[in-house]
């Protein structure tokens, strides 16, 4: 029970610390998770965090896994899952909360000048931050000149053609598959 | 029957059609799926502003920012925001529900292999070939958002700032906001009676 009530109180606070994403307040939940609670340790979280980067959704389902960790040391895997649960609506509530009362304001507030000067002004300097985040992404992905090369063509793909991204990913998942990259 | 309709509310930021609370389950549980190996804001857009129209270019683009300078998840912001644009409070936990769901469940299918056996069965290969994808398709984002709005002098400079300072430089998402935001709300701050 304190293990589920810790978790809780933990990622709640978190969720609204996380400001510019999980990754935010990584440090922390690492800390908390291995040093303060020993609820895995540092290997076992570097493993969660890097199947959490890559499984399909929100990477913030990091915490499901401390979670599952968490509850996988109260009893079986049905106390794991109850963790793992707890733990996620924990971490999206508060923040979710938060954002639903931006987006309203931000509604109502359809012919503001602010409005407009937002959409306008901070369009070129998403793109610019985009392109930094896929700087990152392959600076993780790419790890010699054959997946740079699937990067470029891929790429251009994207670009030049109308071919559905889900067909370009899964043919590069099956060159990965046959260790190809 | 009669000419003269009750004066309405204007509603060009609303989509044209009623989409339902299932249809917008499905499309954010569409996204997350689609999004093995990365590159879930690339996804989103593909299918938000591309495939849906549920979103402008521009809307989406700020939201994006916005969504990333606001506490939580990115993404699970994003599905907030549309969520909750398109159907009000239902919308955005039908939004929330399609992206977090199955995700959920994987990732817990994947919790329990790795923590009875260490090891999660064949997906490391996929996985590699499938990010090399991820990255090419955030890459493509970039292009085709910025052949929309990087038409001018100020909005490339933007741009090549946001880049320099956050991705060659790696200052600090806030650091790196704290200077451009109110540049570039200046620079596209509506001025009345311009010529």
């Amino acid at each position: 029970m304190t293990t589920y009530l810790q978790l809780a109180g933990l990622f709640a606070s978190l969720s609204l610390l996380s400001i510019g994403g999980g990754n935010a307040v990584l440090p922390e939940m690492h800390l908390q998770a291995v040093r303060g609670h020993h609820w895995m340790t540092d290997s076992q979280f570097a493993d969660i965090f890097s199947i959490s980067q890559t499984a399909p959704g929100p990477s913030i389902l990091i915490v499901t896994l401390v979670g599952y960790g968490a509850g996988l040391r109260v009893g079986g895997v049905p106390c794991a899952i109850l963790g793992g649960v707890i733990a996620t609506v924990a971490m999206i509530v508060p923040a979710a909360s938060l954002m639903y009362a931006v987006t309203l304001f931000w509604q109502k507030a359809q012919k503001s000048k602010w409005r407009i000067a937002v959409e306008k002004g901070l369009a070129p300097l998403t793109v610019g931050l985009i392109m930094a985040t896929s700087l990152v992404m392959s600076r993780a992905a790419d790890h010699d000149w054959r997946a740079y090369l699937l990067t470029a063509i891929c790429t251009a793909i994207f670009v030049l053609t109308k071919t559905n991204p889900l067909i370009v990913v899964f043919a590069a998942g099956v060159l990965g598959y046959f260790g190809i990259v | 029957m009669s000419e003269v309709d009750p004066p309405r509310e204007s509603e060009i930021d609303q989509p044209r059609e009623k989409v339902s609370l299932y249809e917008l389950t499905w499309t954010f549980n569409h996204i997350a799926l689609a999004s093995f190996g990365g590159g879930l804001s690339a996804w989103s857009r593909e299918v938000l502003v591309v495939e849906k129209q549920w979103m402008g270019e521009a809307e989406f683009l700020s939201a994006m920012t916005m969504c990333r300078i606001l506490p939580g998840a990115n993404q699970v912001n994003m599905a907030v925001f549309a969520g909750s644009k398109i159907r009000g409070l239902p919308g955005a936990v039908a939004a929330l529900f399609g992206l977090c769901l199955l995700p959920v469940v994987l990732i817990m299918v994947a919790g329990f292999f790795y923590f009875r056996f260490k090891e999660i069965p064949a997906v490391k290969g996929v996985l590699h070939g499938a990010s090399a994808a991820a990255v090419a398709l955030t890459l493509a984002m970039v292009i085709q958002t910025g052949r929309k709005c990087l038409t001018a002098l100020m909005p490339v400079l933007l741009f090549a700032a946001a880049f320099i300072l956050n991705g060659l430089l790696r200052w600090p998402l806030p650091v790196v906001l704290a200077i451009l935001a109110p540049i570039s709300l200046f620079w596209a701050w509506p001025r009345e009676r311009a010529v």
